[in-house]
């Protein structure tokens, strides 16, 4: 009989950010989101740079800026290695305001010297940052 | 014979140094205590990491092009790279130094390979730069509040080098936390990377969505700077440990130097009373 729910560790080398049940979780993962339901296949991926849902029962959700690691899952369970996470109360949202019209602005440069790549990756951290504040 | 006033000013400064060691003794408690909270806070990152290694090691098994990270690669050892893990302060028992000697040690053991050294901690910079060595970095003030970005830098400028071909193998050398009374100098092998276990847990294998030797790419170098992150936190405990008990025995003693010392002094005074009494008795008998 498949497993209801899912256990779901997201740890950071600081610590663990969040320990808990699920009915489902959303993943960043480095080739695009990622929605994870009890029950699925084993899988391995890279993380990219995005939010992290997990939606427990009664359709609470919690959101989580993640940044780079992998994931591990299996039927029964998520294990999340991210490089950072943050939830709502660890953005600050004036400086991802800021990271993202900085990122903005240089994207909109067009000139040879800017890190195109680095830009963009700053761009989607900031998005991401303030996507979980948002949710808050 | 000393002297009341000299006894006395003995007593006062053994006192004043009883009580810094006391507090020093307190503060190295408290600082022990979050140092201690940050390895167990590190940990669970750690486990995951290895048992993700060991899923990818043990579910890309067929695939033999995963050995060939060129973190794993074996080769003749001509250079090393060892690094430090030494104190910022004294006055914490033999935690530096038998640190520092076990570094010295390492070199001594292998005559006719070159070894250099990055230091972490103040005293180990000091220490080997007075000795002439080659250093490949020296880092100060880095165990106060321990960083994992520092960590990341030293051991990304480990990798690097390793694979350069700059070192053949780079080892972390540092006390470890074993408990509050006891720390091991641990040396670690940090590259080439020993393969952790694979492991064997998922029957039918996993899916992927990179390459498994993508994956193990992007694994194995976070399981390099973990585990110098790891080294750093466990030292930094080591030594607020080693201070702690350093500073205890040494509260103690001044307990023990303070006890005799009262006892010399009542008994200089006594003397002194009596002698004082038996002049004016016989100055008395004298005059009658």
């Amino acid at each position: 009989m498949p497993a209801k729910t899912l256990q779901v560790e997201v740890a950071v080398p600081d610590g663990l950010v969040l320990d808990g049940p699920a009915v489902s979780v959303q993943l960043p993962l480095a080739t695009g989101y990622l929605g994870v339901l009890p029950g699925h296949a084993p899988l391995l991926a890279e993380l990219g740079t995005g939010v992290l849902t997990l939606t427990s029962e009664g359709n609470s959700e919690q959101h989580l800026a993640i940044d780079g690691g992998a994931a591990e899952i299996l039927p029964d369970r998520v294990r999340v290695l991210a490089d950072k996470a943050e939830s709502a109360q660890d953005v600050d949202r004036e400086r991802a305001r800021q990271a993202l019209e900085r990122a903005n602005s240089r994207l909109q440069l067009q000139s040879l010297e800017i890190d195109v790549e680095r830009a963009q990756r700053a761009l989607r951290r900031a998005r991401a940052r303030l996507a979980v504040a948002g949710h808050s | 014979m000393p002297s009341l006033i000299d006894l006395r000013r003995r007593i006062r400064t053994v006192q004043n140094t009883e009580q810094i060691t006391k507090a020093m003794k307190m503060v190295s408690a408290a600082k022990l205590r979050r140092a201690q909270q940050a390895v167990v806070n590190a940990r669970p990152y750690a486990t995951l990491l290895e048992s993700m290694i060991g899923s990818v090691l043990a579910h890309g098994g067929e695939d033999t092009s995963i050995g060939s990270n060129p973190l794993l690669e074996q080769r003749e050892c001509r250079s090393l790279r060892l690094l430090v893990l030494a104190g910022e302060k004294g006055l914490c028992g033999s935690f530096n130094s038998n640190v520092l000697k076990a570094g010295v040690q390492f070199a001594d053991d292998r005559a006719g390979q070159v070894v250099e050294y990055e230091l972490l901690g103040r005293k180990a910079v000091e220490f080997f730069s007075k000795r002439g060595q080659r250093t490949a970095g020296s880092w100060e003030q880095v165990f106060a509040h321990v960083e994992y970005g520092t960590a990341e830098v030293v051991a990304t400028n480990a990798m690097r080098s390793f694979r350069n071909g700059e070192v053949d193998e780079v080892w972390i050398l540092y006390n470890r936390f074993e408990n509050v009374l006891r720390q091991d100098t641990t040396l670690e092998k940090l590259l080439p990377i020993v393969p952790p276990q694979a492991s064997d847990r998922v029957l039918g294998g996993y899916e992927y969505e990179q390459p498994p030797e993508q994956l193990l790419g992007t694994l194995l170098p976070k399981r390099v700077v973990t585990r110098v992150h790891l080294a750093m936190l466990d030292s930094a405990a080591a030594e607020h440990a080693a201070r702690m008990t350093a500073m205890d025995s040494a509260t103690r003693n001044a307990g023990e130097v303070l006890e005799k010392l009262r006892l010399h002094l009542n008994r200089v005074r006594q003397a002194s009373i009596t002698t004082e009494i038996i002049e004016i008795v016989s100055g008395a008998t004298a005059l009658e």
